[in-house]
């Protein structure tokens, strides 16, 4: 760290001017359907140095375009932006010499080892030899890479990458560092241990930092907040000034005796004219109450569940912001309330039913990998089950094995009463299956996918003709429009549309919510909850923890093993006093299991 | 009837998508058809061993009546174009060297004394031989216009040169390419469409989408492989119909025996472009894999160079090539008016190759793990 105090130790005291100054700035794109799209529109800010400052806002507000600028690496159609007193128009190269960025997906060479892409990046910026041995040293300690130097970098998991991402871009002491969305897609635990990288960098070497994320727990982190939607910054200030925005607005209401609290966040939720935003959380409801309604006039949405204030976060004022953003171009939400029976399930939810999934024993391998190893669990009919984990710990291997995507190493596996080793089309034909990324024809129309889909489903004729105009109005999609063309949310009712199409009993959502804004994963779940209501099973994979709020039951998976199954609840109650909400429950659960392998003799260095 | 039904609807619903995949992006429809147009007309006018328009000099050191009208005859033909007339033996290099003539005529100043002695008149006849194909088809034109000459000067009762040819009477070398291209040009759009319909919809993750449809692996392999063969005898039908209509290269055989003929090729074409698609993980692959295989599949067909003049290994390595045996049918059929029982040999290879790679490629739908 003395290496750093030379360069920086000056401008810690002090008022310092702002290192970055953006005026009116303005970019178009080429949209997908060739119309322009503008990515920022009219954008003015500053930054000061020596801060931890959060760019925040849900995809396509404008993040990743602003940060390629400030970057010197996007130039903009109009307005004005100087970086470190530079013009980023003119001198990107002056820019670029002492800044130092870290892209969404970090160019790693795959390749090499760990200590090998270090040495690169350490050559590439120019790192004097007698600075590299302590620099590495220290970077490798916080990492926690330090055991595993020779390892190539295509080996490591998801968080590590992007824990060595992050150390070959502070290989020198950059004059501002910029990190895009750092922890999009790691794993809660992997997400916290870069947190703290990057504040020991800030506190030991007193580094301007600006960061962007889509997470509000790292923003309340963040001395300063920016809040973007669409291109437009919506407000700026520190989170506490933010907060303030919806003080005295926010409530939890426990649910009746017996209730999902899911079932009263959808009541809640579905009163758009009174409620901002509503989510489970910890078995009760957060919610947010809309100003300018009075707060008496709550009383027959929570009929007799009783709402307590409680006190606001980050996420209620950026709900607040973006809710009243979105509804400055169209007054109300879509309604996706049509009558359409979606399922041939019929309502038969409950605990007393016969599992329609059974899971004993089951194991993959990969060659001596062993993804999944020996799990067992149930699913109920009409129930929503939830597998959660980190990135690598084998739940979409298990996910793919219970589509019929992939065949089982060993074990029992059972789907709708259906053995899945023998007669796997059957099984399929029961099930429906939502890919976590896009994946129906693009350049068909939606109606041509749809035909598509019913008819490898075996539906036909009127039948077919029916059933794809009823799912077409239930989802309000466009038939003639071309599929690849469709905004993200679109995409996703189009392809929850064409896994629904032929009645299945079981759906099952690979990471549906992954890379969609905060308002368009509140109406996906409205459609799941309602759907659970109608007696379709649900099987969902997702990697924001606090999801698991509405689901019944969840398992938690770690490194192949299953950690915890059971409710919310209950698996809250198991982490014991560390877990209050889902993530540090998770966290906690994970780090425990962890920590009782490496104290048992021969255990397996757990890397996921 | 019902249930067979059931079995075949599922396959006419992915042909149509697959079709609609192909068609619908207007690219795609250029890149399928207008190469064939183009690559036809191409092979047929550049591809050729003929002489036309052959380039040559004189040295005319004789200037009498016997030595302009042999090269009267000489221009008379057609094939040569006289591109320089020499004034002394120097000049000679120069218009070699440079290939601004082929060959040059030397004819010596006692040329026309020793003819009308009645002595045999040497005339010189100098080649470039960098380009020995043509030189040598030139030097043997020359020969038998010298021969004609001779003819001539002797009252007509000397010897006349006859060339006659089968098949090809004026052997011209279109007649030995272009019906082979009905075969040759479909087979790398075939190869290729068959190659990128799996690898696209692995990449794109809309093969997982399919496979958790009731569709089984056959249902799967035949509606993915019935449009791309119907796109491959779309190809071979545009060629024939040039080399009909344009070229006016005449049938001999049944149109019935050479379409069932492309139909085992396209076939086995398929088998081979789907396994590679299998095997694929990306469409970058799929292509790799399919331009590896597209030029030893091209040379060992025989379209330009006889099989029989390879090595035997590579004779042995031409069966696993269903290009062959579809170059060889279709000429045969086209050109020879072969019927089945000449040609049925034919269907062997191609049948065994279809049979093994479709199949493989099926059992790789689900086999083959990311």
């Amino acid at each position: 760290m003395s290496l750093a105090l030379d360069s920086h130790g000056a401008r810690k005291g002090g008022h310092a001017p702002p290192i970055i100054v953006a005026r009116d700035l303005v970019k178009t794109f080429e949209g997908p359907d060739g119309a322009p799209f503008d990515a920022l529109k009219g954008i003015s800010f500053e930054v000061a140095a020596g801060r931890l400052t959060a760019l925040v806002g849900p995809d396509g507000a404008g993040k990743t375009t602003l940060m390629r600028m400030i970057a010197g690496l996007l130039r903009a159609d109009g307005g004005g932006l100087q970086v470190l007193g530079h013009d980023a128009a003119q001198d990107a190269q002056e820019i670029q010499s002492r800044i130092s960025y870290m892209p969404q997906r970090f160019g790693l060479y795959e390749d090499l080892s760990i200590q090998e892409n270090l040495d690169l990046y350490a050559d590439l910026h120019g790192v004097p030899a007698n600075l590299r041995r302590e620099r590495f040293a220290r970077l490798l300690e916080m990492t926690d890479l330090a055991r595993f130097t020779a390892r190539p970098a295509g080996n490591l998991s998801g968080g590590m990458k992007q824990k060595l991402g992050l150390a070959c871009t502070l290989v020198r002491v950059p004059d501002l560092l910029l990190l895009d969305e750092p922890s999009v897609g790691v794993d809660p635990l992997s997400r916290r241990d870069l947190w703290e990288i990057i504040e020991q960098m800030i506190a030991q070497e007193g580094l301007s930092v600006l960061v962007s994320t889509a997470y509000m727990d790292e923003a309340a982190r963040c001395e300063r907040v920016h809040v973007f939607n669409k291109g437009e910054q919506l407000a700026e200030g520190t989170p506490g000034e933010l907060r303030a925005r919806v003080a005295g607005l926010t409530y939890v209401a426990a649910p009746r005796e017996g209730e999902p609290a899911r079932d009263l966040q959808a009541r809640l939720i579905d009163a758009p004219d009174r409620i901002v935003d509503a989510v489970p959380s910890g078995g009760e409801v957060h919610f947010i109450r809309r100003p300018e309604c009075a707060a008496d006039s709550l009383v027959d949405l929570l009929v007799g569940c009783e709402a307590r204030s409680r006190e606001e976060e980050l996420e209620d004022a950026f709900m607040l912001l973006l809710r009243a953003h979105e509804e400055e171009g169209e007054p109300t939400a879509p309604d996706q309330g049509g009558e359409v029976a979606l399922s041939s399930a019929g309502p038969e939810r409950g605990q007393d039913g016969a599992p329609i999934i059974v899971v004993r024993d089951l194991v993959r391998r990969f060659g001596d990998f062993t993804a999944v190893a020996s799990t067992s669990f149930d699913v109920r009919p009409g129930e929503i089950f939830g597998l959660l984990g980190p990135n690598g710990a084998g739940k979409t291997t298990t996910f793919r094995m219970l589509c019929g995507l992939l065949p089982a190493s060993s074990g029992h596996l059972e789907v709708a009463g259906v053995n899945l080793r023998q007669t796997r089309a059957n099984a399929r034909r029961r099930i429906g299956y939502v890919a976590q990324k896009f994946s129906l024809y693009a350049n068909l129309s939606v109606r041509e996918n749809l035909e598509f889909f019913g008819g490898a489903y075996g539906l036909r004729g009127g039948t077919l003709r029916a059933r794809v105009r009823a799912i077409e109005a239930r989802f309000d999609l466009d038939p003639q429009a071309q599929s690849g063309n469709l905004p993200h949310g679109y995409k996703q009712r189009l392809a929850m549309a064409a896994g629904l199409l032929h009645g299945p009993r079981i759906l099952f959502l690979d990471e549906p919510t992954s890379g969609i804004d905060p308002l368009a994963r509140r109406a996906f779940w409205r459609t799941i909850t309602q759907l659970s209501q109608e007696g379709v099973t649900i099987i969902v994979t997702t990697h924001f923890m606090e999801e698991a709020e509405y689901c019944d039951r969840i398992a938690i998976q770690d490194a192949g093993r299953l950690l915890a199954l059971g409710t919310p609840r209950a698996v809250r109650e198991e982490a014991g006093p560390r877990g209050q909400d889902m993530n540090s429950a998770f966290i906690a659960i994970v780090e425990n299991a962890r920590a009782q392998e490496r104290t048992m003799p021969g255990g397996p260095e757990s890397v996921a | 009837m019902e249930a067979l039904s059931a079995l075949i609807f599922p396959i006419l619903t992915l042909i149509r998508k697959e079709l609609l995949a192909i068609f619908k992006d207007p690219a795609n429809r250029i890149v399928l058809f207008a190469p064939a147009f183009v690559q036809t007309l191409l092979f047929g006018y550049a591809a050729s061993f003929d002489l036309t328009n052959v380039p040559y000099a004189v040295l005319d050191q004789s200037h009498s009546a016997a030595s302009s009208e042999l090269l009267a005859r000489l221009d008379g033909t057609g094939v040569f174009r006289r591109e320089a007339t020499l004034a002394n033996a120097n000049q000679i290099a120069q218009v070699i060297d440079k290939q601004r003539a082929l060959m040059v005529i030397a004819i010596p100043a006692d040329f026309a004394e020793t003819l009308a002695a009645g002595r045999r008149a040497p005339v010189q006849l100098i080649l470039d031989g960098r380009n020995s194909t043509t030189a040598g088809s030139a030097s043997a034109y020359v020969a038998s216009v010298v021969a004609a000459f001779n003819a001539g000067r002797e009252g007509g009762q000397g010897l006349e040169l006859v060339r006659r040819a089968w098949f090809n009477p004026n052997l011209e070398s279109r007649w030995q390419i272009v019906p082979a291209m009905v075969a040759t040009l479909s087979v790398l759009q075939t190869l290729l469409l068959a190659a990128l319909s799996v690898a696209r919809e692995r990449e794109q993750g809309t093969f997982d989408q399919l496979l958790v449809t009731p569709l089984t692996p056959l249902q799967i392999l035949v509606g993915k492989s019935v449009p791309s063969i119907v796109v491959g005898m779309l190809q071979s039908t545009i060629v024939l119909l040039i080399s009909l209509f344009w070229f006016d290269i005449p049938m001999s055989g049944s149109v019935w025996l050479l379409y069932l003929g492309l139909l085992g090729f396209t076939g086995a074409s398929v088998g081979i472009g789907m396994s590679l698609s299998s095997v694929a993980l990306n469409m970058q692959q799929a292509m790799l894999y399919t331009f590896l295989i597209i030029m030893p599949l091209t040379l060992l067909s025989g379209l330009i160079t006889p099989v029989r003049n390879m090595p035997e290994v590579l004779q042995v390595a031409t069966y696993a090539n269903p290009l062959r045996f579809g170059v060889d049918l279709v000429r045969r059929v086209y050109l020879e008016g072969a019927g089945l029982t000449d040609i049925y040999h034919d269907f062997i290879p191609m049948f065994v190759i279809a049979a093994l790679t479709l199949p493989l490629a099926a059992w790789l739908f689900r086999h083959r793990l990311a």
